[in-house]
């Protein structure tokens, strides 16, 4: 990200934006799990991928989710501004113009969406747009401002990219992608309200409608927990259905464990202040661990084992 | 227009120039690599 300061003299209206900007709007850190969990569903499905094919289906599903964030922060520029997290992105810092992120998103959308139609088949490049799209206008645009609910449903986005990563090699949907749909989808809640306890403030003083700010602290645990439990059973669903082998078994059980336990010791706790939520940031911090290992175990559990 | 604010303008061009052709280049080898992949999936 550049840090040339903008003065009035040089403002967003009369510069190019930076390239470096323009990376940062996709996100590059979110968009690490969305490629390795696409990754891991291309490489769990059965059958074979020309190396060059599979590359280019991730790379797709890497280019559509930066086009999401992109037009995710071009909506959200305003309320960007109003939260210490975000307000250093380059549309509420100033250092790019909004028509510019949503031309970058637009166009890095459609991009995604053909070439993935190109490399892959219809089915993946299908699932990709509707991704694309549900992240912008049924998450961000319709959920996310309106509704504590926002993150129950807007989880589905996040959830598609093994069905894509899967769907790119056999060009069908089957038990399995569906599971691995449902892990994050029932994922995310308790991974996002980690997080929404100890930077409720934020989201307070931005007007957005998180669990904690609408629900209350004590409630947002509980819910975390309930949530808990049926992202266990779809994690070790894969492996009870015998759909996949001892390996996955061992580690879903193991990682999933921890999260309870983890997640036990979030809703034991009464601290209202951000500094004294440990369990919160302990639990945020491993969920993204738990998502990664557990995909990780699946490609072992296909290729190795 | 300031001489610093069309130094830093033209600066912008010239890095988003590159990095345009750095991508481009790549896409065509990306092109070609598809086309010699489905040739060879669909032999």
């Amino acid at each position: 990200m550049t840090s040339v300061p903008l003065t009035p003299a040089t403002s967003a209206e009369s510069l190019p934006a930076d390239w470096r900007d323009l990376l940062a709007l996709t996100k590059p850190r979110v968009m690490s799990l969305v490629v390795f969990t696409g990754l891991c569903g291309l490489l769990a499905a059965p059958g074979p991928v020309h190396w060059v094919l599979g590359f280019t289906a991730v790379l797709c599903i890497a280019l559509g989710a930066g086009a999401a964030g992109a037009l995710n922060q071009w909506y959200e520029a305003d309320l960007d501004a109003k939260m210490k997290r975000t307000a250093n992105r380059p549309l509420p810092a100033g250092r790019m113009t909004r028509q510019t992120a949503l031309h970058f998103g637009v166009g890095l959308s459609v991009f995604s969406v053909v070439l993935m139609d190109l490399a892959a088949n219809h089915l993946a490049a299908a699932i990709l747009a509707i991704s694309i799209l549900f992240y912008v206008l049924v998450y961000t645009v319709w959920l996310k401002p309106r509704t504590a609910q926002n993150i129950v449903i807007g989880g589905a986005a996040g959830a598609f990219p093994p069905l894509i990563g899967w769907a790119a090699v056999t060009g069908d949907v089957t038990t399995l992608p569906i599971l691995l749909f449902a892990i994050i989808f029932l994922w995310t809640p308790p991974h996002f309200w980690a997080l929404s306890l100890f930077v409720r403030t934020d989201y307070a003083n931005a007007g957005i409608p998180m669990l904690p700010v609408v629900a209350g602290i004590q409630n947002t645990r509980l819910q975390i927990l309930l949530y808990t439990l049926p992202m266990i059973a779809a994690t070790v669903a894969p492996w009870a259905l015998g759909l996949t082998g001892w390996a996955y078994g061992i580690a879903s059980i193991a990682l999933s464990a921890i999260f309870l336990v983890l997640a036990i010791a979030v809703f034991a706790n009464k601290a209202t202040e951000s500094k004294a939520m440990g369990p919160e940031k302990k639990l945020f911090a491993f969920s993204i661990v738990y998502l990664f290992a557990l995909f990780a175990a699946l490609v072992v559990d296909r290729w190795l084992i | 227009m300031p001489q610093e604010e069309d130094e830093l303008i033209r600066k912008r061009q010239r890095d988003r120039a590159r990095v345009m052709a750095i991508l481009l280049g790549l896409f065509a080898i990306l092109m070609f690599g598809i086309t010699i992949a489905k040739m060879s999936v669909n032999q």
